[in-house]
């Protein structure tokens, strides 16, 4: 009776119940199945089952992955592609009132080129020109959908802040010694900086007790006045609510430090610590305020905040209890994160498995989405990634990758599509030039 | 009987306590220009290798070295960096590439390396014994540079250790840095930079770009040449009357750097991203009968045929490099080595960089997933770049008579987890530890 009931379902959802079946792959699954030789069922979506052997349901696409990787979607916990140009707000030290959400571009071709080095998520933040910054949020790389389609639904959305050299140097190319008065942006020093985020929880504190009492007095069934509401602060009480994630752009141990403090202080809790490349100075704070840490492998010496900086540090940070993941803050490296993992094997040890989960399941939990990302176990989201070599080897191509179950990259087809685009290229070109005047004039604008 | 007598040398160099003597025993030695050899040993002497078989007897006192399950390779040269003259590159204060003025020849990045940069020491941890560092930014338009240049100076091959920049001098005017004028880039710039796909419609239609129209583009690319034109003949004209040694004569600094130059002795190297930018860069050489090396090419297209028939060796950048445009393939930059090899072209591999010159053997891994095949991406990270920057017959492979430049190793060098064990710069072993494994050790132990 149930199963007639479940076959009916079925028949009536033919886009939702598509199965498939990727067989006799080297699973590194990031869960707790470690890595293993099988298969992985995709059903709606979702992974559905995940063993040695699986039954092959009737109708399912089977894929043959002999000799092949499979791993989960890879997950960038630092990125700005696909935001159109408008990535910073650098007016004001605090601009927690704008929000990428507002600036996604779905055709960014950044987009597909993550995809194709086998990226499935990634947190999309503002820049780092204020202490403050704007809101942030997690898309999946669902290369053609909209800007709507291209977000993690569900996702905690988040806010970035920036510490050091950059916000302090937005607006003031000479620090706070030589710049004119008129163009001077507070703050220039790292002190100002703290005091930037201090003032600005301090306002944000008093604007949601207001809010809150406004709350209780409705809950009681009075009928006050609503406060005002404050686009600048509406971010930051949500962080005090927990409800919005922070995540810090931080080079030196001191600024970590500081933050911890300041968070401390004010009561809300610091989700990463990003590029944080003095991690490894101050693991044992870091965990200890229960924030993750999300670095890059080996970036070095490009600026004075980031002359201490040691390919050791997400290996030291994962010893020391610190969640830890590798970002790319660029859209070429974000191709190749998986061989950026394979630099903590390097630099400090870790094991496949714990340098695979740098990329994988750690920034899921940093982005508060590892019930649904990050591993191939039963119940999450059907998003993986076939390699034709270990993944954390430097020869491996990326050869399939699905989100939500749907395969959104494709290598062979990608490769064999390519004479035709040539031709379509050429012919759009021809076109254009023909109707273009002859060499010399100014094109009209 | 000559075996003989060096046995008898090295004891003799082992007793007087000679750190460039040594045997390393029982190690599968990859020459890179021959077959490997599996579990054989290498005799190390006076900082040459003096012997590799498998019945090396070592004389008694010698320092000997296990290579048991290791392998062991001539260390990998970067063709392209600027290490040495820039320790951080956004402040100025400590870069040094990048001077003022158009026609430079007579600087020399050599002379301004400070061997105590941070950056050796973290470089040469990876397995890279020597590089070409040259004075402008590896033609990506002098990140915190001076202005517009055509010449910038003498580029170096140097050693990745010394106590000073004449230690660790190989070649010391292994290139001169042509900035050949490019009609497609920005700013007269070649090399890496950027071109725009509006600069690339300009090209096709003559339409608006950065540069103007294409006549304008074209005009001002013809005004650079001949200025350049105009400078080497002048440098010729320099040269004759020197060797005239006319009366009145006058020593000049730039022509006396053009020299070698003029003479055939030293390339210029010259980046040239597009197929047109390579194939001016080349008749210019040929033209003025010098000898080109061509820097960070962005597309091959038809200029296979001629940079093989006319043995033009080509320094490939980063293949962990975006496509320049938007519609080309995702693999565009991995590939790319790949093709210039199938064309017949010797390549070598650069990083263009400090930073990541660390990662050259991964760059040359990328283009193997790419196309390439295993050997030649080595080749191009050792006995090539030797070959091409002067030092042929002294680096680049494990062969008798050439420097001990070595690397001791787990396993594939191309791949990342590979360890190095042990890194020696003609015979002398060289310290591992860096300033980065000193911060690793010391925070580590943090209680």
């Amino acid at each position: 009776m149930k199963l007639a009931f479940l076959a009916g379902l079925i028949a009536l959802a033919p886009l939702g119940a598509q199965v498939t079946v990727i067989q006799n792959a080297t699973i590194m699954s990031e869960g707790a199945k470690g890595t293993f030789k099988g298969s992985i069922v995709v059903k709606d979506g979702k992974i559905t089952e995940v063993g040695d052997n699986v039954m092959v349901p009737a109708g399912a696409t089977v894929i043959d992955a002999q000799g092949q990787y499979v791993i989960p979607g890879i997950i960038d916990c630092h990125s700005h592609i696909a935001v159109d140009g408008g990535v910073n707000e650098g007016s004001v030290s605090v601009s927690s009132m704008v929000n990428i959400r507002d600036v996604i571009n779905p055709e960014d071709i950044a987009i597909y080129r993550a995809l194709a080095g086998g990226v499935t998520a990634a947190n999309i933040l503002h820049g780092s020109a204020n202490a403050i910054g704007g809101q942030t949020l997690v898309l999946k790389m669902r290369w053609g959908q909209d800007a709507e389609g291209m977000i993690f639904q569900g996702a905690t959305p988040g806010i970035k802040f920036a510490l050091g050299e950059n916000p302090k140097r937005a607006g003031n190319p000479q620090g706070g010694r030589g710049a004119p008065a008129t163009n001077a942006r507070y703050p220039a020093t790292r002190m100002g900086v703290e005091d930037v985020i201090r003032e600005a929880f301090n306002e944000a504190k008093q604007y949601k007790a207001t809010w809150d009492a406004y709350d209780a007095a409705v809950a009681k069934g009075q009928h006050p006045l609503p406060p005002r509401k404050d686009l600048k602060l509406e971010s930051l009480k949500e962080v005090l609510e927990g409800k919005r994630f922070v995540h810090a752009h931080c080079y030196r141990a001191d600024e970590i430090l500081m933050l911890i403090r300041v968070a401390d202080d004010y009561g809300f809790k610091i989700k990463t610590f990003q590029h944080v490349l003095e991690g490894y100075k101050v693991a044992k704070e870091i965990a200890a305020h229960g924030a993750g840490g999300s670095t890059f492998s080996d970036w070095w010496a490009y600026k004075a905040e980031a002359f201490d900086a040691i390919p050791y540090n997400a290996a030291v940070m994962t010893r020391k209890g610190v969640v830890s993941s590798l970002n790319s803050d660029d859209a070429e490296l974000m191709r190749r994160l998986n061989t950026e993992a394979a630099k903590a094997m390097k630099y400090g040890g870790l094991t496949r498995e714990e340098a695979l989960a740098l990329v994988t399941i750690n920034p899921a939990k940093q982005l508060g989405v590892d019930n649904r990302v990050g591993s191939i176990e039963v119940g999450k989201d059907a998003d993986i990634v076939i390699y034709d070599k270990d993944p954390l080897s430097n020869y491996a191509k990326v050869q399939k990758v699905w989100i939500d179950g749907n395969k959104y990259f494709d290598r062979d087809s990608d490769v064999s599509a390519r004479p035709n685009k040539e031709l379509e290229k050429k012919k759009l070109a021809d076109k254009e030039k023909a109707a273009t005047p002859a060499q010399g004039a100014r094109r009209p604008q | 009987m000559k075996k003989l007598g060096l046995l008898v040398a090295c004891a003799v160099a082992a007793c007087a306590g000679a750190n460039d003597t040594f045997l390393i025993r029982g190690v599968d030695v990859y020459p890179v220009t021959g077959p490997e050899v599996k579990g054989v040993s290498v005799l190390i002497q006076d900082g040459k290798i003096a012997d590799i078989g498998a019945k090396i007897v070592a004389p008694k006192g010698m320092k000997i070295v296990d290579g048991k399950g290791l392998r062991l390779y001539p260390g990998m040269i970067d063709s392209n960096t600027n290490l040495g003259l820039s320790e951080i590159g956004a402040e100025r204060v400590t870069v040094d590439t990048g001077e003022l003025g158009e026609f430079m020849p007579q600087l020399r990045a050599l002379s301004a390396v400070n061997p105590e940069s941070a950056h050796f020491p973290v470089v040469r941890a990876n397995g890279i014994t020597s590089a070409m560092t040259f004075p402008s930014a590896g033609g990506r338009g002098g990140r915190g540079g001076g202005g517009a240049q055509f010449i910038s100076g003498q580029a170096a091959l140097i050693h990745m250790d010394g106590w000073t920049w004449e230690d660790m001098a190989i070649n010391r005017d292994a290139a001169v840095h042509l900035l050949f004028p490019s009609i497609a880039m920005r700013g007269g710039r070649g090399g890496m930079a950027n071109v725009d796909f509006a600069d690339e419609v300009a090209l096709l239609f003559g339409g608006g770009s950065a540069a103007g129209t294409y006549t304008e583009a074209k005009r001002n690319y013809d005004a650079q040449v001949a200025k350049v034109t105009e400078f080497f003949d002048q440098a010729r004209q320099y040269q004759k009357e020197r060797t005239a040694n006319l009366p009145g004569f006058k020593r000049d600094l730039k022509f006396e750097a053009m020299l070698p130059v003029l003479e055939g002795k030293v390339p210029v190297a010259v980046p040239a991203a597009r197929e047109r930018a390579i194939h001016d860069a080349i008749a210019f050489a040929e033209k003025e009968h010098i000898k080109i090396v061509i820097l960070a090419p962005q597309e091959l297209d038809k200029e296979g045929p001629e940079l093989k028939a006319k043995n033009i060796p080509v320094i490939m950048g980063r293949t962990e490099a975006l496509p320049e445009n938007q519609d080309a393939p995702y693999d565009y930059a991995e590939s790319l080595p790949g093709e210039f090899y199938k064309a017949g072209v010797k390549i070598a591999f650069g990083t263009f960089d400090n930073e990541f010159s660390r990662n050259l053997p991964y760059n040359a891994a990328r283009a193997v997933a790419y196309g390439l095949p295993y050997d030649a991406a080595l080749k191009a990270i050792t006995i090539n770049p030797a070959e091409i920057w002067g030092a042929g017959d002294k680096m680049g492979s494990i062969e008798k008579g050439k420097w001990a430049d070595l690397m001791l190793v787990t396993g594939d060098p191309l791949e990342t987890p590979t360890q190095i064990k042990a890194l020696y710069i003609k015979g002398k072993e060289v310290d591992l530890s860096n300033k980065q494994t000193k911060l690793y050790d010391k925070y580590l132990a943090r209680p």
